[in-house]
């Protein structure tokens, strides 16, 4: 009969040293939103569970300097019920909280929807988009790479055996940056992104963009960092041009399947679509404050 | 007795909470899968992974191994059913398709076919020896969608098929089960005196009823093979005749429990797994439990059908329709019997129409074999003809309403499949929607409204009742429907009115099949009419021995005693001077005036009134992605009289919200080798919460003299008009034509690139 064992270990030496000398597959659990669903449908059949909630400092943010620092496994609705974290990125926050539902909420992780490397997931474009770093821990003690570096194809991480994520780093604003974060999916909640895109402008007083990123989801196997929309956007306002330009870069940065989900070409359209919107709003909120 | 006048009521037409609400609010409720009993075992289904597959070989040996398993069976291990129609469940059934149908025999016929099932000590256990079956397999060609199971060449499914209703009878087997016509007048001379006519095509997907709980029951064969079933179903009486059948026992033999039901919507009308647990549990000598994941449920029981709608109608400029032509081709899935008939009998049921001509055909594809969905057959139909007269409407340049309201069916208009309509409310559906302030709301940009009706027969049938009264004067009702809709507390609700008592002292129970007569399963809208029925008759002898036991204790006539507000009082001066009696002094004494009081009614009730809607949906359409958001929802409906009235609403709204689903997200979606793709509710997608916006069901009252409160049944026709109604407000909205089902969003967005081609962007 398949066993599983867990562990919950009390502190980040202890995870490393479960972790690095579990033999068979070991899966770090965070809010357990995707791992416990995919362990019942017998999608993975991993031998060891190690629970990180009960390691201090994996659930709550706390600021530090000019970050803002997010345990690996806070959950959404702490994400969306801290105010200060909300008001710097509404876009990050935006994300996070459209993940399942209210119950969902409750568990969902920045950690969780980063390393299940669904390219389709909602927290993760605004949390590169902001430059945000995660901190990873493992037999060498701890390392500080970008967040897009975790993800490396569908369900795949560049994480090494005995590694997992303790926290988010996310940079605070800077005067004039703002953020935000629309997915498309065919219902209002409770579905997985069609498309998604985040976008993070920085605006010079006058109001034309100094800074920007536009990050991608559900349009290729990782999620997608384009160049040629935050080109597009950096030395413009937002004017009809220069929407027109931001829409053919995010089209052109698409390489998505065809699936259930989306035929290519309706999810490469509608990427231009939410880079549009999402830029819109972005420059609205940089200019408010 | 008729209770019609509305006035004189004081239980029906209040809401009172419903019998069965706290239990399901706290979880307390027993459904099929709750159900255990001591030295039970754990079933699971080995199912087909091809979607048309001969059977070569079935290799349980390694299964048999694994530690634990008690039991595998196979179609060996059933009796081989003949060729013989069942008249048990909601739609047409035959008892070998059926059978081969909950476990294959010789050939597996679509992705998720039953080919073999194991019991053992634990669920694990079981899962483990299914897989470690082996089945072998000749992988044969496929046919998925109606059209090309149709097509000259396509692989035949049954050997046997050749097509009835058609002349002369062909000898070569086809997909086509059946070819159906209905005429009435003459369609030729019709279109000749048209001045437009209008001629298009229309498709639906098949949709899956998507109750939320998945199919469960657990089946104990006793060692002289007297059997209980728990199970969750549309009919414990249909339960145990299929079983009976299908396993080659006396119905005597075998006694069915209903559970709760978490859903069915027509899709718990048939048996999937109470046939094999019972064959588990026969080999085993030990009862066995049987549940469905959802997974299962989806590739394994039965959506309703999907279709091809071709509608041609003539009309004068002056919107008078003088020709109706339509052709249906319905997708049964594996087996003959799609909801063809229906489909043509209520497509055109709204109108008075002279000259029709309908032809439909029933046809057979490499998917499940349909099952029953609210008014099964005429959604798909109706979605063709009701969009066809929305295009009409605005190619003559009339109010859709109007056109509605100028060719509308009254009492003595005589329908295309025949019979002529009486005491019925169409037009009355018509004028409220065009009252209703929904229909003068102005439109934004983008927004649009969409108007569309539909019929739905309503059924009665065989129902039994009995009615107890309890020594303390309280009541006991016990009815033969599980209750999917509420009708627990309009039984309660009708005794309560017959006997003059507070609805609270009435407890209404589903009886097993040893418990109460037989009653036909919970189908076509007949519950609260047929079942009604008999409660009320059954209150009204309790009446009739309340008032004969009343004149005992005076010692009068019986004749002389009136009841009245739950009492008996001396019919008037001349019977003499009594204080009057309570239901509850009368019951307490029972025991020394002549034993219980006690009455049961079986009937097969006839004169079920038709149920007719117009509904009112405005939309928003998202241009650039193609979501269409339901801004409003105002669904007008005839309902008789309205028994609990938020049980009636509770009804039009779940309709409604699915039929949305049905317009906008829902369908299968299969692989090149006919494997479902999306046999989940993550990317099969029915609506949530958030997508609907709060439906205003408006309930007209035409009560139905057939009935004693005038009920007609209320739970079909509310998803019959949604498809069009959305479609024809996409139209009005953004002028595109959505003919295809579903209109998701990268249809509505492919359209509108087509009307209007997107600039290339700037680079
Ligand atoms: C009903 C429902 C609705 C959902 N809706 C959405 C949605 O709308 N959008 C969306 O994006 N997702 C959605 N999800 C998926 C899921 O909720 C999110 O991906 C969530 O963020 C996962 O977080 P978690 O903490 O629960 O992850 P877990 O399930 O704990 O973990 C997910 C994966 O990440 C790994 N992992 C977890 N923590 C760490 C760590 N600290 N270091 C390294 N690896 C780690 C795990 O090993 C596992 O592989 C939904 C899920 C459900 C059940």
């Amino acid at each position: 009969m398949p066993r599983v064992n867990y562990e919950a270990p009390t502190s980040v030496d202890d995870a490393v040293k479960i972790l690095a000398g579990a033999s068979g597959l070991a899966k770090v659990m965070s809010g357990g939103t995707d791992l416990l669903v995919q362990l019942r449908s017998g999608r993975v059949k991993p031998d060891l569970i190690v629970d990180t909630k009960r390691i201090p400092g994996l659930i709550g943010i706390r600021e530090e300097g000019d970050f803002f620092v997010v345990g690996a496994a806070t959950p959404g609705v702490m994400l969306s019920g801290n105010e200060k974290l909300d008001h710097a990125w509404p876009g990050i926050v935006e994300g996070a909280d459209l993940i399942g539902s209210t119950q969902i909420q409750g568990r969902a992780s920045l950690a969780g929807n980063l390393c299940n490397a669904s390219p389709a997931a909602d927290s993760v474009p605004a949390v590169i988009a902001a430059r945000a770093a995660v901190v990873v821990a493992g037999p060498n003690g701890t390392r500080e790479v970008p967040a897009e570096s975790i993800p490396t194809g569908p369900g795949r991480t560049s994480l090494a055996k005995g590694e997992f994520i303790v926290a988010f780093k996310i940079p605070k604003p800077k005067p004039h940056q703002c953020d935000a974060y629309l997915r498309f999916i065919p219902r209002t909640e409770m579905d997985i992104a069609v498309v998604g895109c985040g976008t993070n402008v920085t605006l010079d007083a006058s109001g034309t963009c100094i800074d920007a990123r536009v990050v991608l989801g559900a349009v290729a196997p990782t999620i997608v960092v384009v160049e040629d929309a935050a080109k597009a956007l950096i030395g413009h306002k937002l004017d009809d041009a220069t929407l027109a330009a931001l829409d053919a870069a995010a089209q052109k940065a698409c390489k998505p399947i065809s699936d259930k989900r989306g035929t290519i070409e309706y999810r490469t359209k509608v990427a231009g679509v939410l880079a549009r919107r999402t830029a819109a709003i972005a420059f609205e909120r940089a200019a408010a404050r | 007795m008729s209770y019609l006048d509305k006035e004189a009521l004081k239980v029906v037409g209040t809401r009172p909470i419903r019998p069965d609400g706290i239990d399901k609010v706290i979880g307390r409720a027993s459904f099929g899968a709750d159900y255990t009993m001591p030295g039970m075992l754990w079933g699971k289904v080995k199912r087909s992974p091809h979607a048309h597959a001969r059977i070569l070989k079935i290799d349980v040996s390694k299964a048999l191994r694994v530690p634990g398993v008690r039991a595998i069976v196979t179609a060996a291990d059933f009796p081989n059913i003949a060729n013989e129609e069942a008249f048990v469940g909601e739609g047409p059934m035959n008892f070998r398709d059926l059978s081969r149908n909950c476990m294959a025999r010789d050939k597996a016929l679509y992705d998720g076919h039953a080919v073999a099932a194991v019991a053992a000590t634990s669920n694990a256990a079981a899962e483990e020896a299914a897989e470690l079956i082996e089945v072998e397999y000749e992988v044969l060609p496929h046919v998925i969608d109606v059209e090309a199971a149709m097509a000259p060449g396509a692989p035949i499914l049954h050997d046997d098929m050749l097509t009835q209703g058609v002349e002369p009878k062909p000898t070569k087997p086809s997909n086509v089960a059946k070819k159906i016509t209905f005429t009435k007048g003459d369609i030729a001379k019709g279109f000749a005196e048209a001045e437009v006519v209008i001629e298009r095509k229309y498709t639906t997907k098949p949709v899956h009823q998507a109750y939320i709980e998945p199919h469960a029951c657990v089946v104990a064969v006793a060692n002289d093979g007297q059997t209980t079933i728990w199970s969750s179903s549309q009919g414990q009486f249909m339960v145990r005749a299929y079983c009976a059948k299908l396993l080659g026992v006396d119905i005597a033999n075998i006694r069915a429990m209903p559970a709760e039901i978490g859903g069915g919507f027509g899709g718990k009308t048939l048996v999937y797994l109470e046939p094999v647990a019972m064959a588990l549990s026969k080999k085993s000598g030990r009862p066995v439990k049987l549940v469905m994941n959802r997974e299962e449920v989806f590739r394994g029981t039965g959506p309703t059908s999907g279709g091809t709608i071709e509608v041609k109608l003539g009309a004068k400029r002056s919107g008078r329709i003088v020709a109706a032509e339509l052709v249906l081709k319905y997708q049964a899935g594996a087996f003959a019997g799609s909801p063809v008939g229906p489909g043509c009998m209520c497509a055109f049921a709204m109108y008075d129409l002279d000259n029709v001509h309908i032809t439909g055909y029933d046809v057979v594809s490499n998917r499940p074999k349909v099952a029953a969905y609210r008014a099964p057959g005429a959604p798909i139909s109706s979605f063709g003809v009701e969009s066809c007269l929305d295009e009409l409407a605005r190619e003559l340049g009339i109010d859709p309403l109007a056109l509605r309201e100028m060719n509308a069916a009254r009492d003595g208009t005589k329908t295309p499949y025949g019979p002529t309509l009486t005491n019925v409310g169409y037009l009355q559906t018509v004028e409220a929607a065009r009252n209703h302030p929904n229909a003068k709301i102005p439109l934004g940009p983008n927004q649009g409204r969409g108007i569309a009706s539909g019929f739905w027969f309503n059924i009665g049938g065989e129902s039994s009742a009995a009615v107890h009264v309890n020594e303390d004067g309280t009541v006991a009702v016990v009815e033969g429907n599980p209750d999917i809709g509420g009708s627990r507390a309009s039984m309660a609700m009708m005794a309560a009115e017959v006997l003059g008592i507070p609805y609270e002292k009435v407890r209404p129970v589903v009886g097993d099949t040893a418990s109460i007569g037989f009653t036909f399963l919970t189908g076509g809208s007949r519950v609260t009419f047929a079942t009604g029925m008999a409660v009320t008759q059954a209150a009204e002898k309790v009446v009739e021995q309340l008032k004969s036991r009343a004149a005992a204790i005076w010692d009068i006539s019986p004749e002389a005693v009136e009841w009245r507000d739950g009492k008996a009082f001396p019919a008037g001066a001349n019977a003499g001077s009594f204080e009057p009696l309570s239901l509850a002094d009368i019951a307490i004494k029972s025991g020394r005036t002549g034993g219980p009081i006690t009455a049961e009614v079986s009937i097969n009730a006839q004169g079920a009134g038709p149920g007719f809607a117009t509904h009112i949906c405005d939309v928003e359409v998202d241009r650039e992605t193609g979501h269409v958001k339901i801004l409003r929802y105002t669904a007008v409906q005839d309902v008789g009289r309205a028994i609990h009235p938020s049980y009636v609403e509770g009804q039009i709204q779940g309709g409604v919200t699915q039929g949305v689903g049905w317009a906008l997200n829902e369908e299968y979606i299969y692989d090149k080798d006919g494997r479902l793709e999306n046999a989940g509710f993550l990317d099969y997608r029915i609506p949530v919460a958030s997508d609907m916006p709060m439906i205003d069901a408006v309930m007209v009252e035409v009560p139905n003299p057939r009935h004693p409160f005038g009920a007609r049944g209320v739970g079909e026709v509310p998803i019959v008009p949604p498809m069009a109604a959305v479609a024809n407000a996409i139209a009005d909205a953004v002028g595109a034509r959505m003919r295809d089902l579903p209109m998701s969003p990268p249809k509505l967005r492919a359209e509108l690139d087509e009307l209007d081609p997107p600039r290339m962007a700037a680079e």
